[in-house]
């Protein structure tokens, strides 16, 4: 049986435990045997994506690190997983290890459907869930096919949630524009990044989602945000928390 | 805040326009996904004229050789410029030397880049932008907020009132159709008195030394089929290798553009029309510095569709002006800081780094990455304020040792909540200008972890 | 150092490492592309109509309100339509401005964008015909409709020194709040004739 590592985003962590919870207890209900390793932290993406590599470099080295012995890394979130695969290597190409740490860390969603190969998930969600396609797991991990990409479509989100019973995924009029979170960019640009969740806001309103349901964390905070400074009663989940009462097989 | 962010937040805080500007150009984007699904090979054309512009960027000055060669051999002469500078004065000095006075041009984001039209009109020659969106943003005076759309941000109304006060059309009148006659009117009487023509070039075929150009308005083909002397201004990096590439790239341009098969006019250029001249200037103005930088080569790659503005979610809310270059969005984003990073330092910030841009780009330039990348040629170069870079260095430091990394995580969880709204929410917390901060539980993951079954 | 050579040289030190060229795609192919040709001149807002003969062409070209009215046209199609200007006559194409119709040949048509390959022989002694006329028709052959770019321009061969150019529908602008309005500096309409 592979040796699964949790890693849970540091503002998972500190804010949102209970999509840490989530995630655990999805991964141990297929039998996995998951270990959480203590000593990590953050990903170094916040230093990344502010143009400041020297102080992102201790913390993928960190990563590496902690990950490096498992057989598969796991998190509840696109953004951090497509810093291990797609910018860590300024870094770390040629590291011992890197290479079988760069293919192994893998997004939840992606995790259940290509590696666990879950191919049944039995259980319910009596809601109306518009799907958040945050733009990381979207067009850099191919969690699904992009709208400007001219492939066959794919989703491997969807195709999990969609076969709880009673769930009705609504259809937005924009099915994966940025909700203008952008790490960093939700302070420097705070108008332009605010404005845009706002319309994502509306988007999922006119398409009548009663929850906005996404797989990274730091979108649906951002939102949430929003949300709760307008009085609105939208709800944010990350697709572990619906997924954890199911079985999946 | 300063650069684009200050500008950004000014053209949104008028929510309604920026809305407006937003659903007009994600419209355009519509008709893009419309023509492109249209195409089965898609992808296949994207990859390949990824693949030809590198080609030929790997031996752009073979091919530019031998495109200059083949120019010659149709009669056409050819010019060389260094930068903005020769470049302008070469098309001045061919304009002196003939006499003219009265130039119409057709559009050229090189000559923006250049600032010719100053430099022509500071010397007696009458410039008339003849695209009737740049026509309109030369008449209010300003330049153009969009490559392709260079009057998006403009109301008809507000074009209306410009052309009563211009052009003399009835006052209050902004049907966009009645507009656009009257233009028509107005600039053929320039196209009829035009002594030259001035173009863009759009693409330059090495081996048969022609050039192309499109338009939508045949502004170009009149311009140029009308007076005895045509110069066509290039970039560097306009070339392809061979005439049947043209057919990979003009799939894609207008396609990706404005969502149409093709242009109305797409205009091959073999040599001077019956009795006159074609002049080609072909200018480097920093490109080749671009061309050395590994990083950021694929950025010459561009065909000018101005998809990557379009889709881009932060252009469409921020307008054009907001990033303050001839080129904005995504790929100017890129080129302004490469020409100088001090200025337009905070361009490469302007992104959410969604990542829309590049998988729209029909040349396949993977836009964010690269603005991810130039963010860490902008703190090398200490042009990032210290403030940031401090800030980051003291994350970077807490996030790094698991000791205080948790210590900072407890602190902020159990202080935060007690602390007086205003405190949180002043005017140092960014975040808290629109949004709420996350929700600061008593107890983290790996606290609850511990009562976790195994 | 001439500009030339220093940008030359520029270009050759930061050159970067060789890369293969491609081949174009192959590219669509319709099952129709006649249809698919004519489909696409509507979409463009163009009108295609399929003729069998010139006879029949001129036959619906005189239904042709624009050129009902027409006071002053030019045909360059043997046979189709007529024309009441002699353009050899003219000294120069500014005496063109006023011409209500052009007749043209087109020696391609691409199915996949509605695209008439029209090379600058084709025009006569003053290419602007084809811009400067309020209304443009072009006449091609139905056996020179081509899928896709890619072939035609396999078939094109550019004249030296000279001229050629895509005609895709009338000219058009949608610089006003991207809204379409059809005639910006050029013809008006487009009426494209498939003979055969």
């Amino acid at each position: 049986m592979p040796k699964v590592a949790l890693f849970v985003p540091c503002y998972v962590d500190q804010f949102y435990p209970r999509v840490g919870l989530a995630t655990l207890r999805v991964l141990r209900k297929l039998g996995l045997d998951v270990e959480f390793p203590a000593a990590q932290t953050c990903c170094g993406q916040p230093m990344a994506n502010s143009g400041c590599a020297a102080d992102a470099r201790p913390l993928a080295e960190r990563f590496l690190a902690i990950f490096g012995g498992y057989d598969h890394v796991v998190a509840p979130s696109g953004s951090c997983v497509s810093m291990v695969r797609n910018h860590y290597g300024q870094w770390l190409e040629g590291k011992a290890g890197f290479d079988h740490l760069r293919t192994s860390t893998f997004e939840l969603c992606e995790y259940l459907v290509d590696v666990a190969k879950v191919a049944r998930v039995d259980g319910e969600f009596r809601r109306k869930v518009g799907l958040h396609m945050s733009c990381h797991g979207l067009r850099e991990l191919r969690l699904a096919r992009s709208s400007e990409t001219m492939v066959a479509p794919f989703d491997k989100v969807r195709r999990l949630l969609a076969q709880l019973r009673g769930i009705e995924l609504v259809e937005l009029s924009r099915p994966d524009e940025c909700c203008g979170f952008g790490g960093t960019f939700a302070v420097n640009e705070a108008a332009i990044s605010s404005l845009m969740g706002r319309d994502r806001i509306a988007d999922h309103e006119r398409a009548g989602a009663e929850v906005i349901a996404g797989f990274d964390v730091s979108c649906l905070m951002h939102l949430e945000g929003l949300l709760r400074r307008a009085g609105k009663p939208l709800q944010v989940m990350h697709v572990a928390e619906i997924l954890e009462p199911a079985r999946l097989s | 805040m300063s650069g684009h962010a200050a500008s950004a937040a000014r053209f949104a805080a008028d929510e309604e326009r920026a809305h407006w500007h937003d659903q007009a150009l994600w419209a355009v984007r519509a008709k893009r996904d419309a023509q492109a699904a249209a195409i089965p090979e898609w992808e296949e054309l994207r990859e390949t004229a990824a693949a030809i512009k590198a080609h030929t960027l790997s031996r752009l000055a073979d091919y530019l050789e031998e495109f200059e060669r083949n120019a010659r051999a149709n009669g056409v002469e050819v010019h060389w410029a260094r930068d903005g500078e020769e470049h302008n004065a070469i098309v001045h000095r061919i304009l002196a030397d003939r006499g003219v006075t009265r130039l119409v041009k057709s559009k050229s984001m090189l000559t923006e880049e250049c600032h010719l039209n100053p430099y022509l009109i500071e010397r007696g020659i009458e410039v008339v932008d003849t695209d009737l969106g740049e026509r309109i943003v030369q008449l209010a005076g300003l330049p153009p907020s969009h490559i392709v759309m260079p009057a998006i941000h403009m109301k008809r109304e507000e074009i209306g009132a410009l052309f009563h006060d211009k052009i003399g059309t009835e006052e209050g009148a902004s049907d966009p159709a009645y507009l656009a006659e009257a233009a028509r009117g107005h600039l053929r009487a320039k196209f009829m008195a035009a002594q030259a023509g001035l173009t863009g070039v759009n693409f330059a075929v090495a081996e048969s030394g022609g050039v192309v150009v499109c338009t939508n308005e045949g502004n170009a083909d009149m311009g140029t089929s009308l007076p005895p002397i045509h110069i066509a201004c290039m970039g560097v990096e306009k070339l392809v290798p061979r005439s049947r590439d043209l057919g990979v790239f003009l799939r894609l341009l207008a396609r990706s553009a404005t969502g149409q098969p093709v242009t109305s006019y797409t205009t091959h250029f073999h040599g001077p029309i019956r009795g006159g001249e074609l002049h080609f200037v072909i200018v480097d103005n920093g490109r080749s510095a671009i061309l050395g930088q590994e990083t950021f080569r694929r950025s010459l790659s561009c065909i000018r569709c101005g998809a990557c503005m379009n889709t881009c979610p932060v252009f469409r809310r921020s307008g054009g002006y907001s990033y303050g270059y001839t080129v904005p969005g995504p790929i100017g984003s890129l080129l302004a800081p490469q020409r100088d990073p001090r200025a337009y330092g905070s361009l490469p910030f302007a992104s959410s780094l969604c990542g829309s841009c590049s998988d729209v780009c029909p040349v396949k330039i993977d836009l964010h990455h690269e603005l991810y990348m130039f963010r860490q040629e902008l703190v090398a170069r200490r042009v990032v304020p210290w403030r940031k870079r401090f800030a980051m260095k003291v994350t970077g430091l807490v996030l790094g040792r698991s000791w205080s990394y948790r210590l900072a995580g407890k602190l902020m969880r159990a202080v935060v909540p007690r602390l007086p709204r205003f405190l949180v929410y002043g005017p140092w917390n960014p975040w808290g200008r629109a949004r709420e901060l996350p929700p600061m539980p008593r107890k983290s993951f790996r606290d609850l972890l511990r009562e976790e079954p195994s | 150092m001439s500009s030339r050579d220093a940008i030359l040289a520029a270009l050759r030190k930061a050159a970067p490492p060789p890369s293969p060229l491609p081949e174009p795609p192959a590219g669509i192919v319709y099952p129709d592309p006649v249809a698919q040709f004519a489909a696409m001149v509507a979409a463009v807002g163009g009108a295609c109509i399929r003729v069998p003969d010139l006879g029949a062409l001129n036959v619906e070209l005189t239904k042709l309100p624009a050129y009902a009215r027409a006071r002053r046209t030019v045909s360059l199609v043997a046979g189709a339509g007529s024309s009441n200007l002699d353009l050899a006559a003219l000294g120069d194409p500014h005496e063109l401005e006023g011409l209500d119709v052009a007749v043209v040949p087109g020696e391609l048509g691409v199915a996949e964008n509605a695209a008439v390959w029209v090379p600058g022989s084709s025009l006569g002694p003053h290419r602007a015909v084809f811009v400067i006329a309020e209304h443009l028709v072009l006449v091609v052959r139905a056996d020179r409709i081509v899928h896709t770019m890619h072939q035609a321009y396999e078939r094109i061969r550019f004249e030296r020194p000279g001229f050629g150019v895509f005609l895709c529908g009338p000219s058009k602008t949608a610089d006003i709040e991207q809204a379409l309005v059809i005639g910006a500096h050029g013809p008006r309409s487009c009426t494209v004739f498939v003979l055969g």
